[in-house]
């Protein structure tokens, strides 16, 4: 028979306290997911209605028309991220991984670097943006347009990158430093060929979700890249660039449903290419874990 | 010459013009190149990894040199006062201090800083459980199958743009709350100093309430990634030990995991909050962007640093002495100072309880 101890009432309550627990663990997943889930079809519910494809190819003209303009000049601000950030970021996070001298004491170097990316990675972007449109648009007069934007877009996108680099980076086996040292490789060439190499998925990973930052963000564009409703021309200064989260930030309380209708699409069209970026990402992320767990690391 | 025994292995005098073997023009080309190619890696590395470095003391110069004129002026009235007044901007310039500014105008941004400091608290009180929650449903007691496709929801939430979630709090869930939630505790509330707050007026949605939610929204996912990957780090063996000495998983969790990582959290949610004080565009949409007011209940409207600056600067540019600019400046580098006071306390934080090894807690 069941012995009466304090220990079997202790069982009751921890057994209850363990259902508890994991009652509540599913429910806060389920508060993280359900919002998420609620956006992403409120999006496409108020988009949906008043759909016409005319949209993605007829520039605005004041509150109604189209986006095609805006969804241009999404895609070449985050094709000029792409390039200056990529490009500053890959190497920061190449340099703060591989090449940064030790300390004296022996520590990881480029710690000054390091500490500046996360506290840069901290300061928000409505103050960047408002740096930038005091020392760029109207300190040096460039006026909104393409560069302070692309400048302004990368400064809070390379800690991103860096850092996921930077990862990317720590997790190359060091066998494959160790072998290519052996085999006489000089260390750019190692590096190069052998390392960085390696770490290329996961630094896709980190570009496309940058991009996907970059995509998405409206306060330092508002005071960067103003608003048009003309095609980019290529030029870097003086001329105004649009953007997709413009619409869905001006239009949403205009007294217009054309300009509602207008800031539904664009919301729409921004989650898609978010989405395709996620997954695009994703997709990679399994696939060269796929060949980390066939292969032998 | 014949080569002797002991010379046999040796290399060659090296002859002159191309040479050969080793030696040989193209080698030594390569071999330039390499050495330089490592040279070159280093010193572009250098000035990338320098430019993060660079555009943080730029940003700082510049918000002290364009706030210099408001702090000069408004001095500490800034960060206690409560009137937001541009003054008459078409009236006299007056000189104070030796700066000019419209008469009339004077900055207080308390209400701002109270209103910011407000949306960040609930935002990371909201976020913190359910984050770990979360966190723990995905790691520890669902299966690979499933969890796998609800973290990549999480990621989803996190690439959201703000705006849309912004949208989507102006649209669909501040009415939503504002009609079957709020006034379900609103009525209920006993009239006691503390849940005195939670009474009504229960408004329409737009405020300091659904603030929070929106931006605890926006920060979870921050949290539960974190956090999913410091559980994953947590080693198995002290956690099988507990379980056959038949500790429950919630006292696995409780007792060894959480304080395990204890630091690691504690890092994550300053992260969290450091992207809650900053965010800007879905504050701005669903607060009301108030710039006078510290909400008198947990519903009503109020304003944000981050959403005065926005919406604020466009007509800040009307003022011809440059002194509202300053201002916005001001609140700014006082936004920045908060952002990077919780990140370097963060820092501390982590490097503190993080230097006393694996703590195993206090219950084994």
């Amino acid at each position: 028979m069941s012995m009466m101890t304090r220990d079997a009432t202790g069982t009751r309550g921890r057994r209850m306290r363990e259902l508890a627990f994991r009652g509540m663990t599913l429910l806060a997943l389920v508060l993280v997911v359900g919002p998420a889930a609620w956006i992403l079809i409120g999006v496409v519910a108020r988009a949906v209605p008043h759909w016409q494809w005319s949209v993605l190819v007829t520039p605005t003209s004041g509150a109604t028309g189209g986006l095609s303009q805006d969804i241009v000049g999404t895609l070449v601000l985050m094709a000029g991220v792409l390039v200056v950030a990529g490009t500053l970021g890959i190497l920061a996070g190449v340099y703060l991984s591989e090449l940064a001298p030790p300390t004296s004491s022996g520590r990881a170097g480029g710690r000054l670097f390091r500490s500046a990316t996360e506290v840069l990675s901290g300061v928000p972007s409505i103050t960047l943006g408002f740096v930038a449109y005091v020392a760029l648009v109207v300190g040096l007069h460039w006026g909104f347009s393409l560069l302070p934007a692309v400048i302004v877009l990368s400064v809070m996108v390379i800690p991103y990158i860096a850092k996921s680099t930077e990862t990317a980076l720590s997790q190359v086996p060091t066998g494959y430093r160790e072998g290519a040292e052996a085999l006489g490789m000089s260390p750019s060439y190692s590096l190069r060929k052998i390392v960085i190499r390696s770490a290329i998925p996961g630094v896709v990973t980190g570009l496309l979700l940058a991009l996907a930052i970059a995509g998405g963000e409206t306060a330092p564009l508002l005071l960067t890249a103003g608003n048009t409703s003309s095609y980019p021309t290529g030029a870097l200064l003086h001329q105004p660039i649009g953007y997709l989260t413009y619409p869905v930030w001006t239009f949403y309380n205009y007294p217009s449903d054309q300009a509602h209708y207008l800031a539904y699409d664009a919301a729409l069209i921004l989650v898609v290419i978010v989405m395709v970026l996620l997954v695009v990402s994703r997709v990679i992320v399994a696939r060269t874990q796929r060949h980390a767990e066939g292969g032998r690391g | 010459m014949a080569l002797t025994g002991r010379d046999a292995g040796a290399v060659p005098a090296s002859p002159p013009g191309l040479g050969t073997g080793r030696n040989s023009v193209f080698r030594r080309m390569s071999s330039f190149g390499r050495s330089h190619e490592t040279w070159a890696w280093k010193w572009t590395g250098w000035a990338a990894a320098a430019v993060p470095l660079f555009a943080l003391t730029f940003t700082v110069i510049v918000l002290l040199v364009k706030a210099w004129p408001s702090i000069r002026v408004n001095g500490g009235f800034f960060v206690s006062g409560s009137a937001w007044k541009p003054g008459n901007t078409y009236g006299a310039t007056v000189y104070t201090h030796g700066v000019a500014h419209p008469l009339g105008s004077s900055y207080g941004a308390w209400p701002l800083i109270v209103g910011t400091l407000q949306t960040s608290g609930i935002a990371v009180v909201l976020a913190l459980p359910i984050s770990l929650g979360a966190a723990f449903a995905l790691t520890e007691q669902l299966p690979s199958w499933l969890a796998r496709p609800l973290a990549f929801a999480v990621e989803i939430l996190a690439g959201i743009p703000s705006v849309i979630i912004g949208l989507w709090g102006v649209l669909t869930l501040g009415p939503y709350l504002a009609q079957h939630v709020y006034p379900i505790i609103a009525d209920h509330v006993p009239d006691v100093p503390v849940l005195r707050y939670f009474r009504n007026p229960v408004g329409h949605g737009e405020g300091l309430a659904t603030s929070g939610i929106v931006l605890a929204l926006m920060i979870i996912p921050i949290i539960t990634a974190t956090t999913r990957d410091l559980f994953v780090q947590v080693p198995p063996l002290p956690k099988e030990g507990a379980i056959a000495l038949g500790m429950t998983n919630s006292e696995v969790a409780r007792r060894m995991t959480i304080p395990w990582v204890r630091s690691g959290i504690i890092g994550a949610t300053v992260l969290g909050l450091g992207r809650a004080l900053g965010e800007t565009i879905a504050v701005a949409m669903v607060s009301g962007a108030a710039l006078n007011t510290i909400a008198p209940n947990i519903y009503g409207t109020m304003g944000t640093i981050a959403a005065a600056i926005v919406t604020q600067l466009d007509s800040a540019y009307t003022d011809g002495t440059g002194f509202a600019v300053s201002a916005l400046a001001e609140a700014a580098l006082v936004l920045a100072a908060i952002t990077i006071a919780a990140n370097v306390i963060a820092r501390l934080i982590i490097n503190r309880t993080s230097r006393n090894g694996a703590p195993v807690g206090r219950g084994i």
